[in-house]
């Protein structure tokens, strides 16, 4: 199961909306527990793929070594991705697929109708190697603040 | 020299996250690395001994890629080797057989909520 608390999951599918009709993209800090992967900062990057942001996103590893630096400061880890699918549904595609490899880690993609973002989804990368890799679906657990009394 | 390993790779150095390796050049300590945790090999080569194509390797902010001396190139104890597999992807194409999962708002422990694909 992934764990975020709201902000967090506002935040990331507010990327995609920013950057429709282009695909978002960003990092998941956090812990790794035998119960999933605990979120406490989204990191937004950039998508380097400009000949074709409407259905493509990377993220530069120099961009991602300073956000595992970033990480480490604060005691935590790379525990997953997001991107947005720009009227598409959200689910992996078969280009997800075969450029993850981040085994462990939560992919969260979001669906953005028109500007709108609606549905979002969490995938686990799963296995051992390139060879055996697969994606589960993954429950997310959405963290409310706690109201005042 | 230090070598930074991934979150994924971490299961073949025993749960660590920097491992410091002798070696007077790239290579020299990336073969310390693998000599010391053997399963790390496969995930880092192919069979014919290349690096695959979506491991990066940076020495400090430098993509070895792009060095002169490539994985010659001379190191120091003081230097940072980092291991970043690479993150990418996009929308197409569609899996036409994968139906939209269904979104299941339900309460859940704590005061938060579930959404289960």
């Amino acid at each position: 199961m992934l764990h975020l608390n709201f902000h967090d999951y506002q935040t990331l599918r507010a990327h995609g909306e920013e950057t429709y009709p282009h695909e978002c993209c960003g990092v998941l800090l956090g812990t790794s527990t035998p119960d999933g992967n605990h979120v406490r900062e989204t990191v937004r990057a950039g998508n380097t793929r400009t000949d074709r942001a409407h259905d493509r996103y990377n993220i530069a590893p120099e961009e991602l070594i300073r956000i595992q630096r970033h990480a480490r400061k604060l005691g935590l880890d790379i525990v997953g991705f997001y991107h947005s699918h720009p009227d598409c549904p959200a689910q992996w595609s078969k280009t997800d697929f075969d450029e993850a490899h981040w085994i462990g880690c939560s992919y969260v993609i979001t669906r953005v109708d028109q500007g709108n973002a609606t549905i979002s989804n969490s995938f686990l990368l799963t296995g051992t190697d390139e060879e055996d890799k697969k994606f589960l679906d993954e429950p997310v657990e959405i963290e409310m603040e706690k109201q005042e009394a | 020299m230090k070598i930074n390993i991934p979150t994924p790779l971490r299961t073949y150095t025993g749960g660590l996250q920097t491992v410091t390796v002798p070696g007077a050049t790239i290579g020299e300590a990336l073969e310390q690395l693998v000599g010391t945790y053997p399963d790390l090999r496969q995930h880092l080569y192919t069979g014919e001994g290349k690096l695959r194509s979506f491991v990066n390797l940076y020495l400090n902010d430098d993509d070895i890629r792009y060095l002169p001396q490539k994985e010659a190139t001379a190191a120091s104890a003081d230097d940072e080797l980092t291991i970043i597999p690479s993150i990418a992807g996009g929308r197409l194409p569609h899996r036409q057989s994968a139906p939209i999962a269904p979104l299941l708002v339900i309460p859940w422990r704590s005061g938060g909520i579930c959404f289960c694909n």
